[in-house]
């Protein structure tokens, strides 16, 4: 998807693609991708604003059960 | 196809003769390289064929099936991730302190039988289970492992599984805590930086938050270079006759300090403390991770530990018990360790692409930390004995003083002199390197010898606090989250007595849940830290046969799912580590428990105790805490026991039921949807 398309473009996109899949490495969400996600899936739904994103994101993460081994 | 064959041949052969170079060399000094060889080798053939054969004929993986990513996408948990990122992430979430400490601690058996359980236990079990769980899960919508054994097996299996997750929550947190504490004692250059990554964390945590919102990256490089500033200040604290007595504590004093750390952590909100706590352990693991592999590979280091040492008779320093069963309990995480049965059915299987790229992640994942396992048993043996014992036997051992110390290991067929160890001490700056048990420092010592050899030499002490540093740092990280995940599991249970304790952002209750939780583990933190038998020796072989009894479980769901496929005929993949793993846990709790040798046996050990303060020769109060200490393990033990004989024989149950035709298994898999992607 994202990630494994980038070669071949402008190297400012390919940096986007290392940013992005770096991100995703930490398992930190794409926000643009969620937005656009909702546009085009559940028009009707509100696009939280990115802070409300990540708060959401860090509950669910760090609330539901061991994430990381020892 | 009988072409393609040929450089796997080629391979299994290479591996072959590496094993036969180690085997063979006996008494003489191999090259890690050998180590090397032999576990890539077998690494590569049995990815090649074993985990295609689980891929293909046992599981039937299908990529026109499409995943719980695809299906429920939604651009926050559920993404189908390009492969080799979810790689590193999965990679980055299994991976921790587990894999590095056990092999060293097991290094005292000599440096073979640990590599061969480390290599051959991790390709026929460890990541046989992390593979069958992450397929199970994605194929039931990215479902946990307790939701699993509830689904599976039934609700009584999927209680008993949470329950035992708490367990092995505490014992797990209060034996790392153990291990930072031995690293940390009187070393002020540690204690400074790793007291440094707290306000480093929270500055991460604000910039993230309030100066530039979402931008985790930039923010974790900031956070990057801050540590390693910290980490060349320390040797000036260090150095400093004002600053180094402030930040020179006593094992006691930095339990208390972990404790009140692990409480406030916890109750603080996520994005101020373990999220970019998180973040940067994440990158310090994986950058320390390559650096000691290009390390080893450059160096190519003789191993001068012994291949098997007279310890595998069970008197061994570091910890008592055989070979069997205890050095498959001290080396968990590395060979198989059940906790990755939860970040296999946590947030990977919901970001797959393909069904297929199951395999790489789940198998390939777990092969490449047994790789870090290895490695880490590298940094053990290029140790010279002597040194390796004094690192890592416990002081009431060896005495109070390097010239003891000395004496006690010459005793036991290991040269080493206490200039050697006085200049150790010197070379990676600190005062004293004597009876640092826990793994970490005698692999920070291995590690910093390492680097030092392939990238220069004169920085010794740095690579030397550069590793505590990053032992530390995630150990901590898994205090934090850890005291998190089981406040949260206890305020569920709570709430089932008085609704209001369920709601997690309720002061009172997550005070009340986080103290009750820190006190736990805390608890066994202090028992570790008193023990005069170093209590490494107790809590270690406590968290391996907790973390066993978890993998127990695991394979029990994976057997399930097997035989509810209609696939028994393969149940062989998980009943084979299965059996394994009970022989080993229940041999090793009962030694634990009920063994005449009081190093080993909790109960003969208070009996000894007991008869010390009758003679009179033992202070009365602190001789009751150590029998009640001991008597409160051999509970512990029992309790993983029975919770493992129970849940074993509920499944047994369950699977004779449904192989006699006398229940008709209720299949719980998604329905099969095609996936719209084009290939």
């Amino acid at each position: 998807m994202r990630a494994d398309a980038a070669g071949g473009r402008a190297p400012a996109e390919w940096l986007r693609g290392a940013h992005a899949a770096l991100r995703r490495m930490l398992g930190m969400p794409d926000y643009t991708a969620h937005v656009a996600h909702l546009r085009a899936r559940h028009p009707d739904r509100p696009v939280p604003t990115e802070r409300e994103f990540c708060e959401e994101y860090l509950r669910t993460r760090y609330g539901n059960g061991p994430t990381r081994c020892c | 196809m009988p072409l393609s064959i040929l450089p796997w041949l080629a391979l299994a052969l290479a591996g072959a003769v590496a094993w036969g170079t180690i085997a063979l060399h006996r008494g003489e000094t191999v090259s890690a390289a050998w180590l090397i060889l032999a576990a890539v080798g077998t690494y590569l053939v049995a990815y090649r064929f074993y985990s295609r054969f689980l891929a293909t004929r046992v599981f039937g993986l299908d990529d026109r099936r499409a995943t719980p990513a695809e299906r429920l996408e939604n651009g926050r948990d559920f993404v189908p991730t390009a492969k080799w990122v979810l790689f590193g992430h999965h990679f980055a979430a299994i991976a921790g302190a587990g894999p590095l400490v056990g092999p060293v601690l097991a290094a005292q058996f000599g440096y073979l039988p640990g590599t061969i359980w480390i290599v051959f236990g991790v390709v026929l079990a460890g990541a046989v289970q992390d593979f069958i769980i992450l397929f199970g899960s994605m194929r039931r919508d990215g479902r946990s492992l307790g939701q699993m054994a509830r689904d599976e097996i039934g609700p009584f299996t999927g209680t008993l599984t949470m329950a035992a997750i708490l367990a092995i929550m505490v014992i797990l947190l209060a034996v790392l805590a153990l291990v930072v504490v031995n690293a940390l004692r009187d070393s002020p250059w540690g204690v400074f930086t790793i007291a440094c990554t707290i306000p480093i964390a929270i500055l991460m945590g604000f910039w993230m938050r309030v100066i530039r919102p979402g931008r985790t990256i930039e923010a974790s490089l900031i956070g990057l270079t801050l540590l390693l500033l910290a980490l060349v200040a320390g040797r000036w604290v260090a150095t400093s006759p004002v600053l180094a007595p402030a930040f020179t504590l006593s094992a006691t004093a930095l339990a208390g300090w972990l404790m009140a750390y692990g409480f406030v952590a916890s109750v603080l909100p996520v994005w101020m403390l373990l999220a970019p706590r998180d973040y940067l352990s994440t990158f310090m693991k994986i950058g320390t991770i390559l650096l000691l592999a290009i390390g080893i590979m450059l160096v190519l280091p003789p191993l001068k530990l012994p291949a098997v040492t007279r310890f595998v008779d069970g008197t061994g320093p570091v910890f008592a018990g055989k070979l069997f069963p205890f050095c498959f309990i001290t080396i968990a995480c590395g060979a198989i360790s059940g906790f990755h049965a939860l970040v296999s059915s946590g947030t990977t299987p919901k970001m797959l692409r393909r069904e297929s790229d199951a395999r790489l992640i789940g198998y390939g994942g777990m092969v490449m930390e047994s790789f870090v396992a290895v490695m880490a048993m590298c940094a053990a043996a290029v140790l010279d004995p002597g040194v390796y014992f004094a690192v890592n036997a416990p002081l009431a051992t060896l005495g109070g003083s390097v010239e003891s110390a000395a004496q006690v290991i010459r005793g036991w067929g290991f040269a080493v002199t206490p200039e050697q160890m006085r200049a150790l001490a010197h070379s990676v700056g600190e005062t004293t390197v004597l009876a640092r048990t826990g793994g970490a420092p005698s692999l920070a010592i291995g590690m910093a010898h390492i680097f030092s050899r392939a990238f220069g030499d004169g920085l010794t002490p740095l690579w030397y606090h550069f590793a505590i540093l990053f032992e530390a740092l995630f150990i901590l990280t898994t205090l934090d989250a850890g005291t998190r995940v089981g406040r949260f599991m206890l305020q569920d249970l709570a709430g089932h007595a008085w609704k209001p304790m369920a709601r997690t952002s309720w002061y009172p209750s997550a005070i009340l849940s986080s103290a009750l939780v820190v006190g736990a583990w805390g608890y066994f933190l202090r028992q570790g830290v008193l023990d005069p038998l170093g209590g490494i020796n107790s809590l270690w072989p406590l968290f391996g046969i907790s973390n066993q009894l978890l993998a127990a479980v695991a394979l029990c769901v994976g057997t399930t799912i097997l035989i509810k496929a209609g696939k028994a005929r393969y149940a062989w993949v998980t009943l084979g580590p299965l059996a394994w793993l009970l022989a080993v846990t229940l041999t090793a709790g009962w030694q634990k428990i009920f063994a005449d040798d009081p190093r080993l046996g909790f109960l003969s050990h208070a009996r000894t105790v007991a008869a010390q303060m009758a003679a009179g020769t033992l202070d009365p109060a602190k001789g009751a805490r150590l029998v009640f200490n001991d008597r409160l393990d051999a509970v512990v033990a029992a309790i993983f026991m029975t919770v493992t004989v129970v849940l074993v024989a509920a499944c047994v149950r369950e699977w004779a039921l449904i192989l006699t035709r006398r229940k008709v298994p209720v299949a719980r898999e998604a329905p099969f949807v095609e996936t719209a992607y084009a290939s």
